[in-house]
């Protein structure tokens, strides 16, 4: 086929496109990715009380605004890897923040406790659970995910296969701690942010391969 | 860019034969670093104009045209090289000469719908089609290359070109 011919026939009857598109798409596929993630959580472990207004301890607010932070920086930078470029580092040091963050003050936290209580603080109240709980929340948000950037046209595969990870392993967790009382800081630091990397590193393994376009 | 945007159709198509030549540069300069022709230069072209259009709506208009082009022409080229990894060295020495004096970007055509389409056939039909359409042979020659009677030939290659005639029109959807 002659190259003038192809650009003829990809000119014929060409259709307007609107602006914001793929931002829309992407912020559908998180809201979908989320309410999914609720929902599974509910089929599991029923409504948890702190859903219903009481137990908001100080703790799991902390927990909260770690993984929402991540999940929205992680989202802004979802939006610019959809689109074929670089997306700047500054965004990556606002995903790096709320782990700073998290793992200072779980090691502040430690560092003001009795040694004694270490082993208390760090294998606190069912970590297990966190490490089972966090990728299975995740999966939903993460093939939602998957799809919209699809859509898109991401140049660097494996970057945004984990960011989408990340992002959805933040989901997991914000998700995980409506249900789960957390124990300390350095619990949060070590049972939240480990499971949320673990997403980022699967997503980052499967990123060359879903969203190659 | 913006105009193509807004559905201004004599406006992106300027703006993709604009492109294309930029395009043609590119690849040529890189694939023949590799010892690749410009046959294969110009079906990369063609994949990037696809999906320079199909892709147009990941472009950003508050951003520059040019990073958002360049960046997808090397995304295209590097899926390009990971997908013919095992062929590169292929091109024997005898024809090399041939593939890299074949300079003339007016006189190229891609292989590359073809070879897609030809991928659907059944491998009887896709060898008639290969040695008497494409290798210019003729059905006696043909017949014997391959071993099949000459009435098997002509009705692999008519079969084989009615399925894709119809393969073409499943692809181009208006």
């Amino acid at each position: 086929m002659k190259t003038d011919k192809l650009i003829d026939m990809l000119g014929t009857n060409l259709e307007p496109v609107k602006g914001g598109q793929l931002r829309n798409t992407l912020i559908i596929a998180l809201a979908v990715g989320a309410v999914a993630a609720f929902c599974l959580m509910l089929v599991t472990f029923g409504l948890p009380a702190a859903v219903l207004g009481g137990g908001y301890s100080g703790l799991r607010v902390l927990a909260l605004a770690f993984t929402l932070g991540l999940a929205t920086a992680g989202t802004s930078f979802l939006i610019r890897s959809a689109r074929p470029g670089e997306p700047g580092r500054k965004l990556l040091l606002l995903i790096g923040l709320p782990f700073f963050a998290i793992l200072s003050a779980g090691l502040v936290a430690l560092v003001l406790a009795d040694p004694a209580a270490w082993g208390g603080m760090v294998f606190g109240p069912q970590w297990a659970a966190c490490l089972i709980c966090i990728p299975l929340f995740a999966f939903a948000p993460f093939a939602s995910f998957v799809l919209a950037l699809r859509r898109g046209a991401p140049t660097n595969l494996m970057r945004t296969g984990a960011i989408a990870g990340l992002v959805a392993g933040a989901l997991g967790a914000t998700v995980f701690a409506f249900h789960h009382s957390s124990g300390s800081i350095p619990f949060i630091a070590l049972w939240y942010g480990g499971p949320i990397l673990l997403c980022a590193l699967v997503g980052a393994i499967l990123g060359p391969r879903l969203l190659r376009w | 860019m913006l105009a193509g945007l807004k559905g201004d159709a004599a406006a992106h198509k300027a703006l993709l034969t604009t492109l294309s030549a930029y395009l043609r540069g590119y690849f040529k300069t890189h694939l023949a670093r590799i010892g690749r022709g410009s046959a294969d230069a110009e079906d990369l072209v063609q994949e990037t104009l696809i999906a320079l259009h199909t892709r147009r709506h990941t472009y950003d208009r508050s951003q520059l045209l040019t990073p958002w082009v360049y960046a997808i022409a090397r995304y295209r080229l590097v899926d390009f090289l990971r997908r013919s990894k095992a062929s590169v060295t292929d091109v024997a020495i005898e024809e090399a000469d041939e593939v890299l004096a074949d300079d003339d970007p007016s006189s190229v055509e891609s292989g590359l719908d073809l070879e897609k389409l030809m991928a659907h056939l059944t491998p009887k039909t896709r060898q008639a089609i290969q040695l008497v359409k494409l290798d210019g042979l003729s059905v006696s020659e043909a017949a014997a290359r391959s071993g099949m009677s000459q009435s098997a030939i002509k009705v692999s290659v008519h079969r084989g070109l009615r399925a894709l005639s119809l393969l073409v029109k499943q692809r181009s959807p208006s």
